[in-house]
């Protein structure tokens, strides 16, 4: 299946997805420059974390208004997959593919841990290959994944089950030690009302070969290649 | 036309930031102070015909790019006004 992973200037995480998608999943990913605007027949499009823009101003502010993301934005509109990691989540924030916002962590510094997230919802294309209340294991490494939205739009959000992850502690509950960032309903991924979208703070394409410390992230990138493959 | 933009946390919004130099404060001996938030004060030049017309674009400027109105709020001056 074709994939393309957006290259903003700043983008961290680029040749981390290549790899995960290609050389372990056997996929055909290909980069997409951020000013070039086609997205080259992509199937799904991924956002890489990494430092889009130099994060100025407001994390992922800036990359939105960038001539890729207008064809991200037309993509997703017409039910094309897109999936955000990290900064990726934060642009998709930004460009309102996606309710929300990301903030600054409530502990003021930069987190790179190992955190549990439990599958909330498993009958979306992003989560398809795994069982509800799954508990993943899967790398952060962030200074604002602390994810805020207005609490009548997360009531909304939560009946329609666009909480698609949230963090937990390894036996899958909900303590406020094992939420890193102090994100409002622990929330670690969430996705769009139709479904397509999906935004997330864990990085899956860190987490692909055992040897590496896990394998859940190919989880997620399983479950959108039985979706659309 | 300069322009001078705030822009502050929204009241609600966890500023664990305003919080740290609050609590900083304290420990220094201002007792008192409470509230603190910590925003970006932006300052620009742009082409305008007249004051109106550089509020009116510092507005949009504001709505469209260097506030986020899900947690933040914004406030500006126009100089000369």
């Amino acid at each position: 299946m074709k994939w393309g992973v957006v290259r903003f200037p700043g983008s961290l995480d680029d040749n981390d997805s290549l790899w995960a998608l290609n050389e372990v999943m056997g996929q055909e990913a290909a980069i997409l420059w951020h000013k070039d605007t086609s997205l080259q027949g992509a199937r799904c499009v991924l956002l890489p974390g990494g430092f889009s823009y130099g994060d100025y101003l407001r994390c992922g502010a800036i990359a939105r208004f960038s001539p890729i993301m207008e064809s991200v934005a037309k993509f997703a509109a017409d039910g094309g997959l897109v999936i955000g990691t990290c900064n990726g989540f934060q642009v998709l924030c930004e460009a309102h593919l996606l309710p929300g916002v990301l903030t600054r962590n409530r502990t003021l510094s930069f987190i790179c841990d190992r955190v549990h997230v439990r599958v909330e919802n498993a009958r979306t294309p992003f989560t398809r290959a795994m069982r509800q209340g799954e508990v993943l294991t899967l790398p952060i490494k962030h200074g604002e994944g602390r994810y805020v939205a207005p609490e009548s739009e997360l009531r909304q959000m939560e009946e329609r089950g666009q909480i698609l992850l949230r963090y937990v502690d390894a036996e899958g509950r909900e303590t406020d030690d094992a939420n890193p960032n102090g994100a409002m309903h622990a929330i670690a991924g969430v996705a769009n009302d139709r479904f397509n979208v999906f935004g997330l703070m864990p990085h899956p394409e860190h987490a692909v070969e055992a040897m590496l410390g896990g394998e859940d992230g190919l989880k997620i990138f399983r479950s959108i290649v039985e979706s659309a493959g | 036309m300069l322009i001078k933009v705030f822009v502050t946390p929204r009241k609600g919004i966890l500023d664990p930031q305003g919080r740290a130099v609050e609590h900083s404060l304290k420990s220094l001996g201002f007792k008192g102070v409470s509230g603190v938030k910590i925003g970006k004060y932006i300052v620009l030049e742009v082409a305008a015909k007249s004051a109106a017309d550089a509020r009116d674009q510092a507005h949009k400027m504001c709505e469209r790019l260097l506030a986020n109105p899900l947690i933040e709020d914004y406030t500006f001056e126009v100089e000369g006004e």
